[in-house]
Order: C-alpha cells, then sequence, then structure tokens
C-alpha cells in the first residue's frame, strides 16, 4: 500500500458512516482496553512496587495518587489521580461488558439488529452504574 | 503476492498462521480475568483500611500473592495481545512494525517479571 507520497482521495468513513451503538461500545471496547493496558497495568504495577518498596514508598504512591498532602506537585498528581482511578474503573466495567458481549457475538448470538442495538446500550449503563456503585461502596464510612 | 509467490514467501508475506491463537489466547485470557480481577477489586473493596500494613498483610497471604502473580502473567498477556491488534491496525511502514514488534515483547516480559519479583518479596517477607 502506497505510504506518504500518494495523492489517491481517501474514503470518508466517520464524517460518513451513521454512528449507531454497535460502532460506539466496539470502538470503546478497543479505547478502554488499550486504556486499562497502558494506565491500568501502569498503575498497578506502580502499586505492587511501592508495597515491595517498604512503608516509605508506599505512602508516596498514596500522595502523588490520591490524598497529595506530601507537596504541591503531589496536590496536582493526586487529582490527576482521582479522575484516572474513575476512569479506569468505568474502563474495566466497560470493556469487561463489551467482553463478554464479544463471547456471546462468537457463538453466533445476538447478530439481530434490535438485539444487536439493545445489548450494545445495556453495556454502557451497565458500566455507568456499576462505576457509581463500586466508588459509592469503597467511598462510603464503615 | 502473499505466499504465493517466492519473493512473497521470501518477504514473509501472506498469512502468518498465528490468528487462530491470537484470538483463542485472547478468550482464555479473557475468562482468567473474569475470574480474577473482580477477586482484586472485591478483595481491595472490603479491605477495612489502605494503610501500609494492611495492604501489605493482605498481599503478603498465599491466596491474593498467588492471584496477584496470576493477574501479572494473564492480565498482561491479554493486555499485551490486544495492544498487539491495535498497533497493527494503526501502525504502518517497515520501522514501525520493527518498533511495535520490539515493544510488544519486551515491555509486557520486563512488567511481568518486575511484578513477580515484587509480589514474591512481599509473600516471602523480604520487603
Amino acid at each position: 500500500m502506497a505510504q506518504a507520497s500518494s495523492n489517491r482521495p481517501l474514503s470518508p468513513h466517520l464524517q460518513i458512516w451513521r454512528w449507531g451503538p454497535a460502532m460506539l461500545v466496539s470502538i470503546l471496547h478497543r479505547v478502554t482496553g488499550n486504556g486499562l493496558a497502558f494506565a491500568g497495568l501502569g498503575l498497578l504495577l506502580w502499586w505492587i512496587g511501592s508495597i515491595a518498596g517498604g512503608e516509605a514508598s508506599y505512602q508516596t504512591f498514596i500522595a502523588y495518587v490520591w490524598t497529595g498532602t506530601t507537596s504541591r506537585l503531589a496536590e496536582v498528581t493526586s487529582i490527576l489521580g482521582k479522575v484516572v482511578l474513575i476512569g479506569l474503573t468505568w474502563a474495566f466495567f466497560q470493556h469487561l461488558a463489551t467482553g463478554l458481549r464479544h463471547l456471546v457475538l462468537d457463538i453466533g448470538a445476538g447478530y439481530e439488529l434490535n438485539a444487536n442495538a439493545r445489548w450494545s446500550i445495556l453495556t454502557l449503563v451497565f458500566s455507568v452504574c456499576a462505576t457509581a456503585l463500586f466508588w459509592a461502596f469503597v467511598l462510603m464510612p464503615r | 503476492m502473499g505466499n504465493g509467490t517466492s519473493i512473497g514467501r521470501v518477504r514473509g508475506l501472506g498469512s502468518s498462521h498465528h490468528g487462530t491463537h491470537h484470538w483463542l489466547a485472547t478468550r482464555l485470557t479473557g475468562v482468567g480475568n473474569l475470574v480474577l480481577i473482580p477477586y482484586l477489586v472485591i478483595s481491595l473493596a472490603l479491605l477495612t483500611s489502605y494503610d501500609y500494613a494492611s495492604v501489605h498483610a493482605w498481599l503478603a497471604q498465599p491466596v491474593p500473592a498467588t492471584a496477584m502473580v496470576l493477574i501479572l502473567l494473564n492480565t498482561v498477556y491479554h493486555a499485551r495481545l490486544g495492544v498487539q491488534v491495535m498497533l497493527e491496525d494503526y501502525v504502518h511502514g517497515e520501522g514501525g512494525r520493527i518498533a511495535t514488534w520490539l515493544l510488544i515483547n519486551i515491555v509486557p516480559a520486563a512488567a511481568t517479571v518486575f511484578g513477580i519479583v515484587c509480589v514474591v518479596r512481599i509473600a516471602l517477607g523480604g520487603a
């Protein structure tokens, strides 16, 4: 396939195709998956490494990601950290739901137009609700 | 061209014959994640405190430590497969393919080993 030097017209895709639920959740599956792969696993490794590194390294992790108490930089990064953590939870639930949907589609079920659109939308509903419930549970005093 | 011509075969064009395995491995590791990640998330949600002592004590126990090692093997491999598919779609050119190939093999391997070393240290009482 010719690369930079080609002046052939490109076929439009985003400006032409009407967005449907299945299109949206399909690209969300890719976006959430890669977001989880880079940000999620990165955070997980930092967390594990900080525990293995001892009390001080763990406190550094907690300060930068959540509490923001140790320095001005930590105050800033902890805001980002909260956003990232909540975003990653949503990404996980969304990726989980569309992943399960993939398994159903793999056996050949769920391709009828109405069912397909309905279950696509349900993955979005599930992920938002599950994220809200999860954080309500974690943040409530117990 | 593909693998129908001599030059195609020499250049390694055409089917890699690895697609089916990639597809199956994605499903297998996905099922693994279905068990492991909810376990991790629920265990963390049920912890009463997130200070160092509590988290360290939890991770040092045999089942959580085993789950964490399994997550590092299973989830990192699942992530690697998914990232590979994305990069295959969006990265073009020979240089990009070589860079992708290096990244997609080296980074997950290094991450997995680092994570396992950390968990083993915690579980065996060395950290």
